[in-house]
Protein backbone atom coordinates (compact mmCIF):
# COMPACT_ATOMS: atom_id res chain seq x y z
CA UNK A 1 0.00 0.00 0.00
CA UNK A 2 1.47 3.48 -0.86
CA UNK A 3 1.36 6.65 0.72
CA UNK A 4 -1.31 9.13 -1.20
CA UNK A 5 -1.00 12.57 -1.17
CA UNK A 6 -2.21 16.08 -0.18
CA UNK A 7 -3.25 18.09 -2.90
CA UNK A 8 -4.90 21.78 -3.28
CA UNK A 9 -7.64 21.99 -5.36
CA UNK A 10 -7.03 24.72 -8.00
CA UNK A 11 -10.42 24.57 -10.33
CA UNK A 12 -11.84 22.96 -13.33
CA UNK A 13 -11.07 23.13 -16.60
CA UNK A 14 -11.58 21.19 -20.23
CA UNK A 15 -9.24 19.24 -22.23
CA UNK A 16 -9.42 19.04 -25.87
CA UNK A 17 -8.19 15.56 -27.22
CA UNK A 18 -6.68 15.17 -30.70
CA UNK A 19 -9.82 12.31 -31.21
CA UNK A 20 -12.32 15.77 -31.12
CA UNK A 21 -12.98 14.52 -27.70
CA UNK A 22 -13.57 17.22 -24.70
CA UNK A 23 -12.91 16.23 -21.50
CA UNK A 24 -13.67 17.56 -17.87
CA UNK A 25 -10.66 17.92 -15.51
CA UNK A 26 -10.09 19.47 -11.96
CA UNK A 27 -6.37 20.53 -11.72
CA UNK A 28 -4.85 19.41 -8.10
CA UNK A 29 -1.92 21.26 -6.86
CA UNK A 30 0.94 19.76 -4.78
CA UNK A 31 2.98 22.48 -3.65
CA UNK A 32 6.13 21.39 -1.41
CA UNK A 33 4.98 17.84 -0.33
CA UNK A 34 6.70 16.37 1.89
CA UNK A 35 7.40 13.64 4.67
CA UNK A 36 7.24 15.45 8.01
CA UNK A 37 7.09 12.02 10.15
CA UNK A 38 6.96 8.90 10.25
CA UNK A 39 4.96 5.99 12.41
CA UNK A 40 6.54 2.61 12.69
CA UNK A 41 5.48 -0.26 14.31
CA UNK A 42 8.00 -0.61 16.92
CA UNK A 43 6.96 3.26 18.03
CA UNK A 44 3.24 3.28 17.03
CA UNK A 45 2.11 0.31 16.38
CA UNK A 46 1.39 0.82 12.94
CA UNK A 47 3.35 2.31 10.16
CA UNK A 48 2.20 5.36 8.36
CA UNK A 49 3.70 8.31 7.27
CA UNK A 50 2.64 11.90 7.72
CA UNK A 51 3.08 14.53 5.00
CA UNK A 52 3.25 17.90 4.98
CA UNK A 53 1.79 20.92 2.22
CA UNK A 54 1.82 23.85 1.31
CA UNK A 55 3.53 26.70 2.91
CA UNK A 56 2.32 28.02 6.68
CA UNK A 57 4.37 31.43 8.14
CA UNK A 58 6.75 30.65 10.72
CA UNK A 59 5.14 33.09 13.16
CA UNK A 60 1.51 31.84 12.84
CA UNK A 61 2.36 28.01 13.64
CA UNK A 62 2.07 27.14 16.88
CA UNK A 63 5.06 26.52 18.75
CA UNK A 64 4.71 22.71 19.47
CA UNK A 65 3.86 22.13 15.40
CA UNK A 66 7.11 24.43 14.85
CA UNK A 67 9.04 22.07 17.45
CA UNK A 68 7.71 18.92 14.99
CA UNK A 69 8.80 20.40 11.72
CA UNK A 70 11.90 21.44 13.01
CA UNK A 71 12.82 17.93 14.04
CA UNK A 72 11.96 16.44 10.55
CA UNK A 73 13.89 19.91 8.97
CA UNK A 74 11.26 21.26 6.77
CA UNK A 75 9.96 24.10 6.48
CA UNK A 76 6.15 25.00 8.82
CA UNK A 77 3.27 23.10 6.24
CA UNK A 78 -0.19 24.70 5.97
CA UNK A 79 -1.49 20.75 5.79
CA UNK A 80 -0.75 18.15 7.57
CA UNK A 81 -1.92 14.16 6.84
CA UNK A 82 -1.26 10.82 7.56
CA UNK A 83 -0.86 7.72 5.07
CA UNK A 84 -1.39 4.41 6.17
CA UNK A 85 1.57 2.43 4.46
CA UNK A 86 3.32 -0.93 3.98
CA UNK A 87 6.54 -1.87 5.32
CA UNK A 88 7.99 -1.93 1.51
CA UNK A 89 6.33 1.64 0.54
CA UNK A 90 8.05 3.69 4.04
CA UNK A 91 9.53 6.81 2.95
CA UNK A 92 12.11 8.78 4.46
CA UNK A 93 11.89 12.07 6.43
CA UNK A 94 12.07 15.05 4.55
CA UNK A 95 11.58 13.60 1.48
CA UNK A 96 9.35 15.88 -1.44
CA UNK A 97 6.80 13.58 -3.73
CA UNK A 98 6.44 14.90 -7.15
CA UNK A 99 3.45 14.32 -9.36
CA UNK A 100 4.63 12.02 -11.00
CA UNK A 101 3.42 9.72 -8.02
CA UNK A 102 0.53 8.40 -10.27
CA UNK A 103 0.52 8.03 -14.01
CA UNK A 104 -2.10 9.05 -17.01
CA UNK A 105 -5.00 6.64 -17.15
CA UNK A 106 -4.63 5.70 -13.50
CA UNK A 107 -7.43 5.32 -11.19
CA UNK A 108 -7.35 7.49 -7.90
CA UNK A 109 -10.53 8.01 -5.04
CA UNK A 110 -10.28 11.76 -3.72
CA UNK A 111 -11.24 13.02 -0.24
CA UNK A 112 -12.19 16.41 0.31
CA UNK A 113 -14.58 18.22 2.43
CA UNK A 114 -17.56 19.43 0.32
CA UNK A 115 -18.61 22.31 0.04
CA UNK A 116 -21.22 23.58 3.05
CA UNK A 117 -24.62 24.41 1.86
CA UNK A 118 -25.87 25.28 5.74
CA UNK A 119 -29.25 24.17 7.03
CA UNK A 120 -30.97 22.63 4.00
CA UNK A 121 -34.81 21.27 3.71
CA UNK A 122 -35.37 17.09 3.59
CA UNK A 123 -36.21 17.82 -0.92
CA UNK A 124 -32.56 19.30 -1.38
CA UNK A 125 -31.00 17.17 1.29
CA UNK A 126 -32.40 13.70 1.19
CA UNK A 127 -33.77 14.12 -2.55
CA UNK A 128 -37.46 13.76 -1.26
CA UNK A 129 -40.21 14.94 -3.14
CA UNK A 130 -42.36 17.30 -1.34
CA UNK A 131 -45.64 17.54 -1.48
CA UNK A 132 -48.13 18.23 -4.37
CA UNK A 133 -48.30 21.26 -5.87
CA UNK A 134 -52.29 21.40 -5.80
CA UNK A 135 -55.07 18.88 -4.54
CA UNK A 136 -55.29 21.16 -0.71
CA UNK A 137 -51.62 21.05 -0.34
CA UNK A 138 -51.00 24.70 1.39
CA UNK A 139 -47.86 26.31 2.41
CA UNK A 140 -46.42 23.38 2.56
CA UNK A 141 -44.86 22.17 -0.74
CA UNK A 142 -41.36 21.39 0.14
CA UNK A 143 -42.33 19.88 3.64
CA UNK A 144 -40.90 16.20 4.27
CA UNK A 145 -44.60 15.34 5.47
CA UNK A 146 -45.21 12.66 7.88
CA UNK A 147 -42.55 11.36 10.18
CA UNK A 148 -43.59 8.28 11.35
CA UNK A 149 -46.61 5.96 12.52
CA UNK A 150 -49.25 6.48 14.74
CA UNK A 151 -49.67 5.71 18.98
CA UNK A 152 -47.54 2.92 18.38
CA UNK A 153 -44.81 3.22 18.02
CA UNK A 154 -45.53 6.45 19.44
CA UNK A 155 -42.27 8.13 18.19
CA UNK A 156 -40.32 9.23 15.59
CA UNK A 157 -37.40 6.27 14.49
CA UNK A 158 -34.10 7.33 15.25
CA UNK A 159 -31.73 8.27 12.03
CA UNK A 160 -35.25 9.64 10.44
CA UNK A 161 -34.02 11.60 7.32
CA UNK A 162 -35.37 15.53 8.00
CA UNK A 163 -34.00 18.93 7.18
CA UNK A 164 -30.56 19.65 8.71
CA UNK A 165 -27.01 20.90 8.34
CA UNK A 166 -25.65 19.76 4.97
CA UNK A 167 -22.70 20.13 3.29
CA UNK A 168 -19.06 20.43 5.11
CA UNK A 169 -18.09 17.65 5.76
CA UNK A 170 -15.46 14.92 4.65
CA UNK A 171 -16.65 12.91 1.33
CA UNK A 172 -14.66 10.55 -0.82
CA UNK A 173 -15.52 10.26 -4.40
CA UNK A 174 -14.19 7.09 -5.96
CA UNK A 175 -12.42 5.95 -8.95
CA UNK A 176 -11.27 9.09 -10.87
CA UNK A 177 -9.44 8.89 -13.62
CA UNK A 178 -5.87 10.95 -13.58
CA UNK A 179 -6.02 12.42 -17.12
CA UNK A 180 -2.89 14.17 -17.16
CA UNK A 181 0.55 15.05 -14.70
CA UNK A 182 3.22 17.94 -14.67
CA UNK A 183 5.75 17.20 -12.59
CA UNK A 184 7.49 20.40 -12.81
CA UNK A 185 4.52 22.18 -11.37
CA UNK A 186 3.23 19.82 -9.58
CA UNK A 187 -0.18 19.02 -11.24
CA UNK A 188 -2.58 16.27 -11.54
CA UNK A 189 -5.53 16.98 -14.17
CA UNK A 190 -7.90 14.31 -12.65
CA UNK A 191 -11.51 13.39 -15.31
CA UNK A 192 -14.77 14.93 -13.21
CA UNK A 193 -15.18 16.86 -10.52
CA UNK A 194 -13.71 16.57 -6.66
CA UNK A 195 -15.53 17.29 -3.56
CA UNK A 196 -14.72 20.72 -1.66
CA UNK A 197 -14.24 24.47 -3.26
CA UNK A 198 -11.54 25.74 -4.80
CA UNK A 199 -8.40 26.04 -3.39
CA UNK A 200 -9.78 23.17 -0.64
CA UNK A 201 -7.02 20.64 0.70
CA UNK A 202 -7.64 17.43 -0.80
CA UNK A 203 -6.14 13.97 -0.48
CA UNK A 204 -5.82 11.61 -3.31
CA UNK A 205 -5.25 7.53 -2.80
CA UNK A 206 -4.99 4.72 -5.03
CA UNK A 207 -8.37 3.25 -6.08
CA UNK A 208 -9.51 0.80 -3.47
CA UNK A 209 -11.63 -0.97 -5.29
CA UNK A 210 -9.37 -1.18 -8.43
CA UNK A 211 -6.22 -3.30 -8.43
CA UNK A 212 -3.26 -1.73 -8.11
CA UNK A 213 -1.15 -1.17 -11.53
CA UNK A 214 2.15 -2.67 -11.99
CA UNK A 215 3.99 0.73 -13.42
CA UNK A 216 3.03 2.39 -10.38
CA UNK A 217 6.40 4.12 -8.58
CA UNK A 218 7.01 2.06 -5.02
CA UNK A 219 7.37 3.59 -2.74
CA UNK A 220 6.69 7.01 -4.19
CA UNK A 221 7.70 9.18 -6.62
CA UNK A 222 10.13 11.47 -4.90
CA UNK A 223 11.99 14.71 -6.15
CA UNK A 224 15.41 13.28 -4.91
CA UNK A 225 15.13 10.26 -7.06
CA UNK A 226 14.08 12.23 -9.98
CA UNK A 227 17.00 14.45 -9.88
CA UNK A 228 19.40 11.43 -9.04
CA UNK A 229 17.60 9.80 -12.45
CA UNK A 230 18.14 12.87 -13.74
CA UNK A 231 22.09 13.62 -12.98
CA UNK A 232 23.08 10.05 -14.00
CA UNK A 233 21.07 10.51 -17.36
CA UNK A 234 22.76 14.02 -17.60
CA UNK A 235 26.25 12.13 -16.69
CA UNK A 236 25.50 9.36 -19.46
CA UNK A 237 24.39 11.87 -21.90
CA UNK A 238 28.01 13.34 -20.74
CA UNK A 239 29.61 10.20 -20.91
CA UNK A 240 28.12 9.36 -24.08
CA UNK A 241 29.52 13.22 -26.03
CA UNK A 242 32.65 12.29 -24.72
CA UNK A 243 33.08 9.19 -26.09
CA UNK A 244 31.91 10.62 -29.57
CA UNK A 245 34.22 13.50 -29.32
CA UNK A 246 36.89 11.19 -28.79
CA UNK A 247 35.71 9.12 -31.54
CA UNK A 248 35.59 12.28 -33.42
CA UNK A 249 38.85 13.04 -32.82
CA UNK A 250 40.44 9.99 -34.24
CA UNK A 251 38.07 9.77 -37.13
CA UNK A 252 39.79 13.67 -37.68
CA UNK A 253 43.20 12.91 -36.70
CA UNK A 254 43.21 9.34 -39.02
CA UNK A 255 41.74 11.93 -41.80
CA UNK A 256 44.08 14.19 -41.02
CA UNK A 257 46.80 11.67 -41.51
CA UNK A 258 45.39 9.60 -44.75
CA UNK A 259 45.38 13.94 -45.95
CA UNK A 260 49.27 14.38 -45.03
CA UNK A 261 50.22 10.96 -46.45
CA UNK A 262 48.26 11.88 -49.77
CA UNK A 263 49.44 15.37 -50.03
CA UNK A 264 53.35 14.09 -49.52
CA UNK A 265 52.78 11.64 -51.95
CA UNK A 266 52.02 14.26 -54.63
CA UNK A 267 54.67 15.79 -53.46
CA UNK A 268 57.13 13.20 -54.21
CA UNK A 269 55.19 12.67 -57.47
CA UNK A 270 55.65 16.38 -58.36
CA UNK A 271 59.30 16.47 -57.56
CA UNK A 272 59.55 13.54 -59.47
CA UNK A 273 57.64 15.08 -62.45
CA UNK A 274 60.05 18.19 -61.38
CA UNK A 275 61.54 18.56 -65.24
CA UNK A 276 58.38 18.99 -66.74
CA UNK A 277 58.04 23.01 -67.11
CA UNK A 278 54.64 23.33 -68.14
CA UNK A 279 53.64 22.12 -64.49
CA UNK A 280 56.18 23.94 -62.79
CA UNK A 281 53.90 26.56 -60.92
CA UNK A 282 51.01 24.16 -59.91
CA UNK A 283 53.81 21.89 -58.57
CA UNK A 284 54.96 24.32 -56.40
CA UNK A 285 51.56 25.22 -54.45
CA UNK A 286 51.43 21.14 -54.31
CA UNK A 287 54.87 21.05 -52.70
CA UNK A 288 54.14 24.32 -49.96
CA UNK A 289 50.88 22.63 -49.27
CA UNK A 290 52.79 19.21 -48.09
CA UNK A 291 55.15 21.34 -46.15
CA UNK A 292 52.27 22.89 -44.20
CA UNK A 293 50.18 20.26 -43.24
CA UNK B 1 -3.18 35.16 -13.85
CA UNK B 2 -4.06 32.41 -11.45
CA UNK B 3 -2.66 28.52 -12.85
CA UNK B 4 -5.86 27.69 -14.72
CA UNK B 5 -6.54 30.88 -16.41
CA UNK B 6 -2.64 30.01 -17.73
CA UNK B 7 -2.91 26.66 -18.10
CA UNK B 8 -6.13 27.67 -20.58
CA UNK B 9 -4.20 30.02 -22.74
CA UNK B 10 -1.37 27.81 -23.11
CA UNK B 11 -4.00 24.82 -24.21
CA UNK B 12 -5.05 27.36 -26.75
CA UNK B 13 -1.89 28.40 -27.92
CA UNK B 14 -0.90 24.35 -28.25
CA UNK B 15 -4.02 23.81 -30.62
CA UNK B 16 -2.69 26.43 -32.59
CA UNK B 17 -6.24 27.26 -34.50
CA UNK B 18 -6.84 30.57 -36.21
CA UNK B 19 -10.21 32.07 -35.39
CA UNK B 20 -12.09 34.24 -37.32
CA UNK B 21 -12.99 37.61 -35.76
CA UNK B 22 -16.62 37.32 -36.05
CA UNK B 23 -19.85 37.89 -33.55
CA UNK B 24 -23.32 37.73 -33.20
CA UNK B 25 -24.74 38.59 -36.17
CA UNK B 26 -22.49 37.46 -38.74
CA UNK B 27 -23.57 34.49 -41.15
CA UNK B 28 -21.02 31.63 -40.51
CA UNK B 29 -19.93 28.52 -42.49
CA UNK B 30 -18.71 25.73 -39.76
CA UNK B 31 -16.88 22.89 -41.09
CA UNK B 32 -17.19 20.23 -38.35
CA UNK B 33 -15.61 17.12 -38.54
CA UNK B 34 -17.65 14.04 -38.94
CA UNK B 35 -16.47 10.13 -38.40
CA UNK B 36 -19.09 7.63 -39.78
CA UNK B 37 -17.82 4.77 -39.15
CA UNK B 38 -13.86 4.81 -40.18
CA UNK B 39 -14.57 7.28 -42.21
CA UNK B 40 -14.53 10.63 -41.61
CA UNK B 41 -15.69 13.71 -43.44
CA UNK B 42 -16.01 17.48 -43.11
CA UNK B 43 -19.72 18.66 -42.73
CA UNK B 44 -20.67 22.48 -43.56
CA UNK B 45 -23.02 24.16 -41.23
CA UNK B 46 -24.10 27.69 -42.46
CA UNK B 47 -26.43 30.05 -40.40
CA UNK B 48 -26.13 33.15 -38.64
CA UNK B 49 -24.06 33.30 -34.64
CA UNK B 50 -26.46 34.69 -32.55
CA UNK B 51 -24.54 34.32 -29.91
CA UNK B 52 -21.01 34.24 -28.45
CA UNK B 53 -20.53 32.25 -24.55
CA UNK B 54 -16.79 32.14 -22.75
CA UNK B 55 -15.25 35.26 -23.66
CA UNK B 56 -11.41 34.19 -24.14
CA UNK B 57 -11.76 30.81 -21.85
CA UNK B 58 -11.17 27.57 -23.47
CA UNK B 59 -14.47 26.89 -22.85
CA UNK B 60 -15.83 29.80 -25.43
CA UNK B 61 -18.83 28.06 -27.25
CA UNK B 62 -21.24 29.97 -30.41
CA UNK B 63 -24.73 29.44 -31.10
CA UNK B 64 -24.96 29.52 -35.06
CA UNK B 65 -28.93 28.98 -36.08
CA UNK B 66 -30.39 28.20 -39.36
CA UNK B 67 -33.57 27.38 -41.13
CA UNK B 68 -33.08 23.85 -42.05
CA UNK B 69 -36.47 22.66 -43.76
CA UNK B 70 -38.78 25.14 -42.83
CA UNK B 71 -37.41 23.88 -39.04
CA UNK B 72 -35.35 26.63 -36.75
CA UNK B 73 -32.47 24.77 -36.02
CA UNK B 74 -29.47 25.84 -33.32
CA UNK B 75 -26.48 24.30 -32.99
CA UNK B 76 -23.50 25.10 -30.25
CA UNK B 77 -20.01 24.88 -30.90
CA UNK B 78 -17.18 24.65 -28.60
CA UNK B 79 -14.97 27.47 -30.17
CA UNK B 80 -12.06 25.54 -29.62
CA UNK B 81 -12.81 22.12 -30.71
CA UNK B 82 -10.49 19.54 -32.52
CA UNK B 83 -13.75 18.71 -34.43
CA UNK B 84 -13.95 22.14 -35.95
CA UNK B 85 -11.90 22.41 -39.35
CA UNK B 86 -12.60 25.59 -39.95
CA UNK B 87 -14.71 28.41 -39.77
CA UNK B 88 -15.62 30.59 -42.25
CA UNK B 89 -17.73 34.45 -42.38
CA UNK B 90 -19.86 34.56 -45.12
CA UNK B 91 -21.56 38.00 -43.89
CA UNK B 92 -21.23 40.66 -41.97
CA UNK B 93 -24.49 41.60 -39.83
CA UNK B 94 -25.30 44.80 -37.76
CA UNK B 95 -26.66 44.01 -35.15
CA UNK B 96 -27.22 46.13 -31.44
CA UNK B 97 -27.22 42.84 -29.33
CA UNK B 98 -24.74 40.38 -28.19
CA UNK B 99 -27.49 37.66 -27.93
CA UNK B 100 -29.92 37.39 -30.60
CA UNK B 101 -32.07 35.18 -29.24
CA UNK B 102 -35.21 37.52 -30.64
CA UNK B 103 -34.92 35.74 -33.63
CA UNK B 104 -36.71 32.67 -32.30
CA UNK B 105 -39.39 34.07 -32.73
CA UNK B 106 -39.17 35.87 -35.77
CA UNK B 107 -39.62 34.30 -39.12
CA UNK B 108 -38.88 35.49 -42.82
CA UNK B 109 -38.60 39.02 -43.55
CA UNK B 110 -38.72 40.24 -39.92
CA UNK B 111 -35.34 37.44 -39.34
CA UNK B 112 -33.50 39.58 -41.95
CA UNK B 113 -30.14 41.04 -40.79
CA UNK B 114 -28.74 43.60 -42.57
CA UNK B 115 -25.35 43.82 -43.66
CA UNK B 116 -22.57 45.60 -42.07
CA UNK B 117 -20.94 47.08 -45.09
CA UNK B 118 -18.67 49.26 -42.45
CA UNK B 119 -16.43 46.22 -40.66
CA UNK B 120 -13.33 47.27 -40.49
CA UNK B 121 -10.67 43.83 -39.55
CA UNK B 122 -9.04 44.64 -36.48
CA UNK B 123 -5.46 45.57 -37.11
CA UNK B 124 -3.47 42.27 -35.82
Amino acid sequence: MRSGIIAKKLGMTRLFLEDGKQVPVTVLHMDNLQVVAQRTADKDGYTAVQLGAGTAKAKRTSAAMRGHFAKASVEPKRKVAEFRVTDDCMIDVGEEITADHYFPGQFVDIAGTSIGKGFAGAMKRHNFGGLRASHGVSVSHRSHGSTGQCQDPGKVFKGKKMAGHLGAVRVTTQNLQVIRTDADRGLIMVKGAVPGSKGGWVTVKDAVKKPVPDSVIIPAALRSAAKAAREAAEAAAAAAAAEAAAAEEARLAAQAAEQDALEAKAAEEALNAGNEPAEGADEGTKKSEGGEA
Amino acid sequence: MNLIAQLEAEQIAALGKTIPDFKAGDTVRVGFKVTEGSRSRIQNYEGVCIARQGGATISASFTVRKISFGEGVERVFPLYSTNIDSIDVVRRGKVRRAKLYYLRTRRGKSARISEDTTYKPKSE
